[in-house]
């Protein structure tokens, strides 16, 4: 068993001073595929935020190669890839000037390697169309282009599969079974139910708080 | 692609930053017009108003001109990271291993390049409508490139602390304006001080050693208050 990567060390969640789970104890070695499952309001994107470091948890940590994220933001955030619900592409750039902004900020992408990039996600010959003219599936695998283009080795990817055709999400898999192969790990959320053999789950709703607390209690 | 990086250079990001809001700013060149054209305005409409005699403006222009600069600069505030903000880019900002100062500081460099900058350039021709005298042309613009620098920084502090805010216009008003008091008075005093002949080198040093000041706290505070907004 190899050392891991990421490490969820005794994490709660609350939003708006509500507990959404609690108790969360996960270790992913280098391979790892994991599904957050829980229904609607479960915490799966607080997970994902506070994984990211966007949020502070409100007990426990996240630990990058054993340490805990908070004091090495610098090098956890150059091993970070995360796409979120949003889709932070510019109508007015072109799919190319898009792609590069977005690398300057963690991998800085070569013309020829989005190329190759944008063959990967059927964007092929959209280099210089100005992303207005595209569709919500399309500017979404602008955004999945990155996978392609990045070296980060943890992937946060909530909702990937959102607006994506049956073969795009396919490649999706496929691609985020290679990167796991290639001994990263991926964190991502699906309500779809997915083609992939080799992946683990972890249900949200298993660490939820038996007994909320109630107002006479308080 | 291969795991691992070697290194993330600082400074690609702001480079990249810079060169993404120049473009899209020259790809919708119609939306920097309106601070622009509000401050043609309201000069223009100035002497109609008030009184178009050649003596009473030329006392007034030093302090209408920077009071329309500052007013206009205002309008051009709320949408400094509202986009930024709305499609996701500043999740993707704070997760880069580049320092968020810098990203910041990109943004306001872009901001005072299309509004400021303009703003002062077309300063004179306003001082002609306004009869300024003479002594006046070079302190005014000097003074307002300096003045909008600083007035972009703390704006975007101000912007960065309500763009989670539904309607942010009246809450950023409040918290930029008493910042910008200091600023107007040093600015429009450097150039009535030098219509009457003292010079104007106090009043631009004294803006300099704010703006010295700005570059160095201003961004900071906008890191901060955008990580903070950006879980709201």
């Amino acid at each position: 068993m190899s050392e891991p990567l990421l490490t969820l060390n005794n994490l709660s969640c609350e939003r708006d001073s509500r507990t959404l789970f609690s108790g969360v104890h996960y270790s992913c070695p280098p391979g790892t595929l994991l599904q957050i499952v829980g229904f609607n309001g479960a915490g799966k994107t607080t997970l994902l935020h506070t994984v990211a470091g966007l949020l502070p948890a409100a007990c426990g940590d996240v630990r990058w190669r054993g340490r805990p994220i908070a004091q090495q933001r610098q090098a956890f955030y150059q091993d970070l890839l995360y796409l979120g619900h949003q889709v932070p592409v510019k109508p007015q750039l072109s799919v190319r000037e898009n792609l590069l902004w977005l690398g300057a900020l963690n991998t800085p992408a070569t013309e020829a390697a989005i190329a190759a990039a944008l063959v990967e996600v059927d964007l092929a010959g959209f280099e210089d169309s100005p992303c207005y003219a595209l569709s919500a599936g399309q500017k979404r695998r602008v955004l999945l282009a990155q996978l392609y283009l990045s070296r980060a080795a943890l992937w946060i990817l909530d909702e990937p599969f959102t607006a994506i055709d049956k073969s795009g999400v396919l490649k999706l898999e496929a691609a985020m079974a290679r990167h796991a192969t290639n001994g990263g790990v991926v964190l991502f959320t699906s309500h779809q139910p997915l083609a992939m053999a080799e992946f683990t789950t972890l249900d949200l709703s298993a660490f939820q708080l038996s007994e909320q607390p109630s107002e006479e209690a308080i | 692609m291969p795991i691992g990086h070697d290194g993330y250079q600082v400074g690609t990001g702001f480079k990249a930053i810079l060169r993404r809001d120049l473009t899209s700013v020259w790809r919708n060149r119609s939306d920097i017009a309106s601070p622009l054209v509000f401050f043609l305005i309201s000069i223009t409409l100035l002497p109609l108003g008030v009184d178009p005699s050649d003596k009473l403006l030329a006392v007034i222009a030093p302090g209408m001109i920077w009071i329309m600069a500052l007013l206009a600069t205002l309008l051009s505030l709320d949408s400094l990271f509202r986009q930024d903000y709305d499609d996701g880019s500043l999740t993707q900002f704070i997760l880069s291993p580049q320092p968020l100062y810098l990203t910041v500081l990109a943004k306001v460099i872009v901001h005072w390049l299309t509004t400021g900058l303009p703003l002062a350039l077309i300063a004179p021709v306003l001082g002609v409508m306004l009869s300024l005298p003479a002594g006046g042309y070079w302190p005014l613009v000097l003074s307002l490139i300096i003045g909008t620098a600083i007035m972009s920084l703390i704006g975007a502090m101000g912007a960065a602390l309500t763009v989670c805010l539904r309607s942010s216009a009246l809450v950023l008003t409040l918290i930029v304006m008493p910042l910008y008091l200091p600023v107007l008075i040093i600015g429009s005093n450097t150039v009535s001080s030098s219509v009457a002949g003292f010079g104007a080198a106090q009043g631009l040093a004294l803006l300099g050693a704010a703006l010295a000041m700005a570059l160095l706290v201003m961004p900071v505070a906008a890191a901060g208050a955008l990580r903070i907004s950006s879980n709201h």
